[in-house]
């Protein structure tokens, strides 16, 4: 049992902690109803951000907080390619990440930063009594729930029912009077500075920042999400959010699963890829099994 | 007051498909007018409105709304001063937020959205009040997701929404055509309590003839980018839809839709 309990910790924390990057493919994927792959780049530009701030001697919340400024420009860069230059949601995505492939190595110099021994969020925390595991463990579910928290008031304001409504109907809303290119570019900067708080916490958490940690990001952002619709629901913004962070943990222990079954770590993108095209398709193969049973 | 000066609006222009939309539009719609346009297909009646609205640019002349030029302004700018309902009835409602989401969305129409909370207390009793003038019930239902109501149900809400804080201008793009006869007959019901109510300055484009003397004062026929009938209060009582279709067929158009929308 205890041995359970164990195995379940470190998928609990990697799934709070993704879960963080998992809110922003939530944001700009479902609510803005635009595909995004700027989050490739975003995540580890956070952290690559972090860590050598951290490396140069700064405060480590410090660094976490301009990385979470430095999604939120990323973000802004993805929005502006696509509306101010028309440029499509999902090549202006992938512009802004093969931008970042070559910022995120300028911002560590290298492309690998150790982070062993040095001063990370995790680190003071734990100095505050918590202890180790405690720490990462109060810190990571502490944060996504401010997270969900914040997310939840903000999509519940005029601002925050603007950018969902941009993501619905976009006639509609500028029918009355909205400049959708504006809430475009504010969710996008928003969906990137939460990836980017994520690669920031991914970093400290994992000790080390590296330039191609951000491969698949968006697979698993979606996975995140789309586990999270099925197992948990949508049924109002509230459940929805705490969904993907739910359906983020899931995800997660689904890896450790298949990894402790034998499953090469080299092999998981693929299985990432094949869990979102069953999940994606669920609907459709629901449809035609039930096709099949009444026998047409 | 609207006025409209020499507006023209080519599409493709410089091309085989070149098509002159709006022939130097010249009209003056005071306020409290409530106007039906009716035409064919291609007669630029939707044109008209859209220009108006700010959805596509004018090639030449100007558009006043009380005095001021908007002819300039952006969609989303000119929407503090116009409501639109559109024909289609999945397009102007946000299908995946509640009723009471899309009523608080349009209260706020043409202001700058805040970090403010989307509803207050009070908006909601407003919503509730408004709603139940509507007569669907759907004063009970605030928190039901606008997916669920039907294309009439969403077009009586698209219309409120429209008229929710009152616009100096009201457009209706065909907005009952999508809609089965006796439905449309319901929200065009409804459309003229409104307008009447708030006492709106009012477009109305219609397929059906006999909805554009039914409802308001004035009406307007259009052709090839042109307005070719403009008859109001007295001359519009005695105006028959027999002597609109006359006039169709003295000008030579011929649209399937509009005779089957009008057939006997």
């Amino acid at each position: 049992m205890l041995a359970f309990v164990g195995f379940l910790v470190s998928p609990l924390e990697q799934g709070l902690i993704y879960g963080m990057m998992a809110l922003g493919v939530y944001l700009s994927f479902r609510v803005l109803n635009y595909a995004d792959l700027t989050v490739d780049g975003s995540l580890p530009l956070g952290a690559a951000i972090t860590a050598s701030m951290i490396v140069a001697g700064h405060d480590p919340w410090l660094a976490t907080l301009l990385a979470v400024l430095g999604g939120a420009v990323a973000g802004t860069a993805t929005g502006l390619l696509h509306t101010q230059l028309r440029i499509t949601p999902l090549l202006s995505g992938i512009l802004t990440m093969t931008a970042l492939y070559s910022i995120n190595l300028r911002v560590m110099g290298r492309s690998n930063i150790p982070l062993l021994r040095a001063d990370t969020i995790f680190n003071q925390a734990a100095a505050l009594g918590l202890g180790e595991r405690g720490a990462s463990l109060i810190l990571a579910a502490g944060t996504a729930a401010l997270l969900i928290f914040l997310l939840y008031l903000f999509l519940e304001t005029e601002l925050g029912l603007a950018v969902r409504a941009t993501g619905d109907n976009e006639q509609m809303i500028k029918s009355l009077g909205v400049n959708t290119d504006t809430t475009k570019v504010l969710g996008l900067a928003l969906s990137n500075a939460l990836v980017a708080l994520s690669g920031s916490y991914v970093a400290q958490y994992q000790h080390f920042a590296d330039v191609g940690m951000g491969i698949g990001t968006i697979i698993a952002g979606l996975a995140s999400v789309i586990i999270g619709e099925v197992l948990f629901g949508s049924s109002s913004v509230w459940r929805a959010l705490v969904a993907v962070v739910g359906g983020s943990f899931f995800y997660r222990l689904v890896i450790a699963l298949v990894l402790w079954m034998g499953l090469q770590p080299t092999d998981l993108k693929l299985m990432t890829a094949l869990l979102v095209v069953l999940a994606l398709a669920s609907p459709q193969l629901k449809q035609r099994l039930r096709l099949g049973a009444s026998g047409s | 007051m609207l006025r409209l000066k020499n507006v023209r609006k080519v599409f493709q222009a410089g091309t085989v498909n070149e098509k002159v939309a709006l022939a130097a539009i010249n009209l003056e719609i005071p306020a409290g007018d409530f106007v039906t346009i009716i035409g064919s297909n291609g007669a630029g009646k939707s044109t008209l409105l859209n220009v108006i609205a700010g959805v596509y640019p004018v090639d030449a002349g100007r558009i006043y709304l009380d005095d001021q030029d908007v002819t300039g302004w952006a969609e989303h700018v000119r929407a503090r001063l116009m409501g639109r309902v559109f024909q289609d009835p999945l397009l102007g409602t946000a299908a995946s937020m509640t009723i009471e989401e899309n009523l608080a969305m349009a209260l706020r129409r043409g202001e700058k959205r805040r970090l403010r909370k989307g509803i207050t207390a009070a908006e909601r009793a407003l919503f509730r009040e408004r709603l139940a003038e509507l007569g669907l019930g759907l004063e009970n239902r605030l928190n039901d997701r606008v997916r669920l109501l039907s294309g009439g149900q969403r077009q009586a809400l698209t219309l409120l929404m429209a008229t929710l804080k009152k616009p100096q201008l009201l457009l209706l793009d065909e907005h009952t055509a999508a809609l089965d006869p006796k439905t449309g007959e319901k929200v065009l019901d409804l459309t003229i309590r409104l307008v009447e109510e708030h006492r709106l300055t009012t477009l109305m484009v219609t397929h059906n003839l006999h909805q554009a003397l039914r409802a308001g004062n004035r009406t307007l026929m259009m052709d090839e980018g042109q307005i070719i009938l403009d008859v109001r209060d007295a001359e519009r009582q005695r105006t028959t839809v027999h002597d609109l279709l006359a006039l169709f067929e003295k000008r030579g158009v011929y649209s399937d839709k509009l005779l089957l929308a009008n057939a006997p």
